[in-house]
């Protein structure tokens, strides 16, 4: 059973605004069958561009029939330009929250007010503006990037939950996750580089040993000696008065090892070998 | 309120009666079957009882009987026996439609190197039959076919294929979680060599499950552990809930006359009152080879979620193959299996009856349920009554 809040189940049960506008001012219409849930948002406003009715049609779960009437409820009153600020978080703070598998309910009361608006102002339908990333749901990137970066999601699931983008094949999921990387500025530095071989990579560790931090290091009277590369252990031996500083483990983390991520592969850990 | 149940494919209510036997084994005979004295002793004595009695449903010896904890874990067992048992074969045949215990293993094993065929369904859910056969190989190590589809309620001809698969020397399972108790089942007469059941689709406890493993098939056991179960299953006994499932059997061989006359008549009662009451409602699957408890109906363009909660409000208990219940996206994968059309797949609704509900009880979601789905369409922008002839 999920989790409803008692508004949204209140709501559910008794849903404000339930209907068709004949000769509506504003007509908005997302989703499909095949989707599990669709929504047609009706508003008419008067003279001063306020919402004075609105009404709506859906198909889909609780949340998504409380999500509607929800939203009828929030904008009748609003100016145009006050309604269109209305985003999925304010329907779902309205209702005193959504599951996270349920937040495209909220999604899809924004994008229809969204396309109300539009059709209002005489504006011609947005062509689908990007390309689309999953087929079974047609979600395209340019949508998936928008929910990752203003619900600063982290994983496949969240995406599902908000757009519903990977909820069917899943074919997709590689595709979401290097949205979500990107978004997130995780991996894509390290992608773009080709990988290296275990030769290049002892090469590139020593040239950096050589050039950025010996240097360094012996300004202070001490010195670093490469011993070994094992996968991504970086093995290492401290001479000169490195090898005696108390203060060596904090150079080899903080110093060495931070520039050998840097400039060589983020995964390397240095070691010290007496 | 009082709360009419018919989700009993889900769950069943454990029967006074196997509650009374199971209860002094918690605080009275609370000793260890596996130790040396006779107070341990004579709980052993009761667990051969109940074997006997599950045997007795099945048409087996007891000793083909190994309890488990569920019926997902007597699946795993059985299938994951085979492969072991056939380290040289990589191939495992079993169906679309089967439950998660079988189909989310068996996508687990396809990523492990194995290949895995799953044999597809028509559109009232029944096997095809050629494709299964084709698909049999000297690389096959087991074919596992559930008896009865938990959704659809259809059942498929499991003494053919067990009989196809014994022609070529491969092993046969059944999840026959579904079926045992609602139909015969007779193992000596079906070349059946593995079946796995579970306690609480029968009136029993949850937590405890059943395994037949025929005499003679190659096994290994998949919880490894002391010499329980003849080795079979390690762990110390769940002795009530076997006690239990013991008394459990005993209860459904006692009506399954009942299940197949009473409980199938409720059945066609709500189906055809469904119906007749609903315009542009379908029944999913095969109605001339079902359960007779069960009937999973489709309404056109409404969502099952919604109508599930609903029915909650006015103390009714089913299930629907809607996404939305499930936390998928996708409507459940046995109506996609059976190419259900996407206006019905997400508004079916399954009703699975038992020996405990009533016709007073079916007359109410007879009268209830129309008027919820009348209510739901009319929100709904798909439902245009105009374009559907004579529907107001």
């Amino acid at each position: 059973m999920w989790d409803y809040t008692d508004k949204v189940k209140e709501h559910f049960l008794n849903p404000r605004n339930v209907g068709v506008i004949e000769d509506a001012d504003g007509i908005g219409e997302v989703g499909s069958l095949a989707c599990g849930d669709a929504l047609t948002l009706y508003f008419n406003v008067d003279d001063n561009e306020t919402i004075s009715d609105a009404k709506f049609q859906t198909f889909g779960c609780a949340s998504a029939i409380a999500s509607s009437s929800a939203l009828t409820e929030m904008m009748k009153g609003l100016s145009l330009e006050e309604a269109g600020k209305i985003t999925n978080d304010d329907i779902a703070q309205f209702l005193g929250g959504l599951p996270k598998e349920k937040m495209h309910c909220s999604v899809m009361g924004r994008d229809a007010l969204e396309k109300a608006i539009a059709h209002y102002r005489g504006e011609a339908e947005k062509k689908v503006e990007g390309e689309i990333v999953c087929e079974c749901f047609g979600v395209t990137n340019l949508e998936i990037e928008r929910v990752v970066r203003d619900h600063h999601l982290t994983s496949i699931e969240d995406v599902t939950g908000y757009v519903k983008a990977g909820g069917g094949c899943e074919n997709c999921h590689g595709k979401i996750q290097s949205i979500i990387d990107e978004a997130t500025g995780k991996k894509t530095a390290l992608k773009e580089k080709p990988a290296m071989t275990n030769l290049q990579k002892i090469r590139l560790v020593e040239e950096t040993l050589d050039r950025e931090v010996k240097p360094a290091l012996q300004k202070d009277g001490g010195n670093i000696e490469l011993i070994d590369v094992d996968g991504d252990r970086v093995m290492v031996s401290l001479r000169g008065s490195c090898a005696t500083c108390q203060m060596s483990q904090v150079t080899l983390k903080n110093y060495v090892e931070t520039k050998l991520r840097e400039l060589v592969s983020p995964e390397l850990v240095v070691e010290e070998v007496k | 309120m009082n709360t009419i149940y018919v989700d009993n494919n889900a769950t069943t209510r454990v029967a006074p009666e196997v509650v009374e036997e199971m209860l002094p084994y918690f605080s009275e005979y609370y000793g260890n079957p596996s130790s040396m004295h006779d107070f341990g002793g004579d709980v052993g004595s009761r667990i051969s009882k109940a074997r006997e009695r599950v045997a007795a449903l099945l048409g087996a010896d007891p000793e083909e009987i190994v309890f488990t904890s569920c019926g997902t874990e007597s699946d795993n067992t059985a299938i994951l026996a085979a492969l072991h048992s056939n380290p040289k074969k990589k191939h495992v045949v079993t169906t679309r439609v089967e439950h998660p215990a079988v189909k989310s293993l068996c996508e687990d094993l396809s990523k492990r190197g194995y290949r895995i065929t799953f044999v597809p369904v028509d559109s009232k859910g029944r096997l095809d039959l050629d494709y299964l056969y084709k698909n049999l190989t000297d690389d096959t190590a087991i074919v596992s076919v559930m008896w009865a589809n938990n959704e659809s309620g259809v059942i498929f001809p499991i003494e053919e294929i067990a009989a196809a698969a014994k022609d070529r020397e491969i092993l046969f399972h059944t999840d026959a979680v579904q079926a045992v108790g609602k139909v015969s089942i007779d193992l000596k007469s079906v070349g059946v060599d593995m079946l796995s059941l579970s306690g609480h689709k029968l009136h029993g406890p949850k937590g405890i499950g059943a395994l037949y493993v025929r005499k003679g098939t190659k096994y290994s056991p998949f919880l490894i552990g002391g010499h329980q179960e003849g080795g079979r299953r390690g762990g110390t006994e769940n002795v009530s809930s076997i006690v239990g499932l013991g008394r459990a059997a005993e209860f459904v061989s006692e009506r399954i006359d009942e299940e197949n006359t009473r409980v199938k008549q409720m059945r066609d009662r709500l189906e055809e009152g469904l119906l007749s009451g609903v315009p542009y409602s379908s029944v999913n699957g095969d109605t001339d080879n079902r359960l007779p408890n069960t009937t999973s109906i489709g309404f056109d363009s409404v969502e099952g979620e919604a109508i599930l909660l609903m029915m909650n409000q006015v103390g009714i208990c089913a299930s629907s193959g809607s996404a939305c219940t499930s936390g998928s996206l996708e409507p459940s994968h046995v109506l996609r299996a059976m190419g259900v059309p996407f206006t019905s797949a997400h508004g079916s609704i399954r009703f699975s009856l038992s020996v405990y509900n009533t016709e007073e009880e079916v007359d109410f979601i007879v009268k209830e349920l129309p008027p919820i789905i009348k209510r739901l369409r009319e929100m709904s922008p798909f439902w245009k009554p105009s374009e559907k002839k004579g529907v107001g």
